[in-house]
């Protein structure tokens, strides 16, 4: 808009309140948000354990890393395979059960509306998952299999390595309808009701049409901010694997790329490579969330 | 107003006839959400009647969900369990409301305050800082933990509220939506209160915090359950600033033998932050209803 920049003396007079409304946040901000992530990434050229100063290592960690390593790749798989499943699928349910919700009349409507959004508020109320996976007959699910005869005995659930992952990708999904799913509902209710009216007229049949042709295009901005934030949750899974299948799991079955972060960072105190595994980490989330934006824009 | 106005009457009830609604389609409906809703809700109904199960109820096979004798002996063993502490269970609550409060009042203050320019005018800097705070909601705080642990022990708020407090305060998810919501509120009517003579400051105050209502209300329950949440994991290690939800959270991990007194704990751990949405939730709808990222 402006043709040519003002000088910093003019810029400072003339907006000068509106910068020191933005200071106490800024500095916060600057200090505990943007300042680690710049930290972060030079740490992981270095070797540091708190100790001793940080020592210049060039590309060892990342090298150590990516060939050395092979339970970071399990990590990394894991983390992928867990986020290509709850990611999509977490985000399909806020948007279906937010549709769904918003047909309903409006006292049924809040009830559903807190039923689904009641566990993603919960805090550690998921730990109640650890007594219905429990691995002995007191155990509601090897309970009731033993009881109708399906299971002759229990079944040792969260120390089996080919169950680890299934459950932590459920009780993800009983998690996940949380901030975007309220997005999404607020979305459904602000539609402009008039599109629908001329919708039918113009010929819409049925809810399906309604859904792609009026509602998708029109919620694209909530469709945005929704993927930002599935995609961010479900790439940062750390605390349900270690309370739910232990620390490490049975045989890294449940190890994310954040478990493996928290072994170095916070068990083995070697900062530098800890440091690399949160860079890369930090740029698979980036990465994630600006090609999903990118696809979303395209959207109707 | 006008703004606000017709965001109103968006909220309030559909007026329309409902269209191209077909039986089948609503028996689906009720189905899908019938079923999901007991998946959802089964787990946390568990808890609750866990809570008011007695020993013996606990260890029947099969389990059950209902109880058929509750008690209030779970929460009784969880006094006598607190009464053994070697701090007082009154420190920790203390704590939390002292993390809670302080937090949630410097997310929303510091947040709407910054909002408020980068919403409603243009200046150097503005776009950066918008294109920042979306980009800063990409990854999540886990990721800078170390950096964050190596600046508060160079600041000294290592084992002190702060620890937790400032890190949360320093999220942008809460600014971005205050922002948002910001966008709506007419230029005429700063422009009007500008002539009149009144400040930055005081358009902020007596304007545009007034209208927001929902935005902040918003910002002070999703602050309020990040907050209540908090164990303060590596930052706060010293017993005395233990927050409640530490301390709770260690005898939830007690074992089969604590089910009842761990769901007892859990049973008040969940009421809170469950009441206060409640409460709050239609001002939380009408906020969410700006959070698109524009573009």
């Amino acid at each position: 808009m402006k043709k040519k920049r003002d000088s910093f003396a003019v810029v400072w007079k003339k907006h000068k309140y509106k910068y020191i409304m933005i200071a106490p946040f800024a500095i916060i901000f600057f200090l505990f948000t943007l300042l680690p992530v710049v930290i972060s990434i030079i740490l992981s050229f270095t070797s540091f354990n708190m100790v001793s100063a940080p020592v210049f290592v060039g590309l060892d960690n990342y090298i150590n890393l990516m060939v050395y390593d092979p339970i970071f790749l399990t990590a990394v798989k894991n983390t992928l395979f867990f986020a290509i499943i709850t990611g999509p699928v977490s985000y399909i349910m806020c948007f279906l059960f937010a549709w769904l919700v918003n047909d309903l009349p409006r006292i049924p409507r809040a009830i559903m509306t807190l039923v689904f959004y009641a566990p993603s508020i919960s805090g550690n109320a998921y730990l109640v998952w650890k007594l219905l996976f429990s691995s002995d007959s007191y155990g509601w699910i090897n309970a009731w299999l033993m009881k109708l005869g399906i299971t002759q005995e229990a079944i040792y659930w969260l120390v089996t390595e080919d169950y680890i992952m299934p459950i932590l990708i459920i009780v993800q999904l009983w998690l996940s309808l949380g901030v975007s799913f309220l997005t999404f509902i607020a979305g459904f209710q602000n539609l402009d009701r008039s599109l629908y009216e001329a919708g039918a007229v113009e010929g819409v049949k049925n809810r399906w049409q309604e859904l792609w042709y009026i509602t998708l295009p029109s919620m694209k901005p909530q469709l945005m901010f929704g993927a930002v934030m599935q995609i961010t949750s479900s790439l940062s899974v750390s605390q349900l694997s270690i309370d739910l299948v232990g620390f490490p799991s049975v045989n890294y079955a449940g190890h994310t790329i954040l478990t493996h972060l928290h072994d170095y960072g916070n068990v083995r105190y070697e900062l530098g490579y800890a440091c690399t595994i949160a860079v890369i980490l930090f740029f698979i989330m980036m990465i994630c969330n600006i090609v999903v934006q990118k696809l979303l824009r395209k959207l109707g | 107003m006008k703004a606000i106005a017709w965001m109103r009457r968006g909220l309030s009830h559909r007026k329309f006839k409902r269209r191209n609604r077909s039986l089948g389609g609503d028996i689906v409906l009720v189905l899908i959400l019938g079923s999901f809703g007991a998946f959802s809700l089964f787990p946390l109904l568990y808890t609750v009647t866990s809570a008011f199960k007695p020993f013996s109820e606990i260890f029947i096979f099969p389990p059950k969900l209902t109880v058929d004798n509750p008690t209030l002996d779970n929460f009784f063993d969880l006094g006598t369990i607190v009464e053994d502490f070697a701090v007082p269970l009154s420190r920790y609550i203390f704590n939390t409301l002292t993390i809670t409060g302080l937090g949630t009042f410097g997310t929303v203050m510091l947040g709407a305050m910054a909002a408020f320019p980068i919403a409603k005018y243009q200046f150097p800097g503005s776009k950066v800082m918008s294109s920042l705070i979306v980009y800063a909601l990409m990854f999540s705080t886990s990721v800078t933990a170390i950096p964050n642990y190596l600046i508060m022990s160079s600041l000294h708020i290592i084992d002190t509220y702060w620890a937790v407090i400032l890190p949360a305060v320093g999220g942008t998810l809460g600014l971005y939506l205050m922002k948002n919501f910001m966008v709506q509120v007419p230029d005429e009517m700063l422009e009007a209160a500008k002539i009149d003579g009144a400040s930055e400051f005081g358009i902020f105050f007596r304007i545009v915090m007034p209208l927001c209502k929902p935005a902040w209300i918003t910002l002070i329950i999703l602050s309020f359950q990040q907050m209540w949440g908090t164990t303060g994991g590596i930052f706060i290690y010293s017993e005395e600033l233990k927050p409640l939800s530490y301390v709770l959270s260690q005898l939830v991990s007690g074992g089969i033998s604590r089910t009842g007194v761990a769901s007892a704990v859990s049973l008040i751990m969940i009421l809170v932050p469950i009441s206060v949405f409640v409460v709050s939730q239609s001002n939380v709808i009408e906020t969410m209803a700006t959070s698109g990222i524009k573009g």
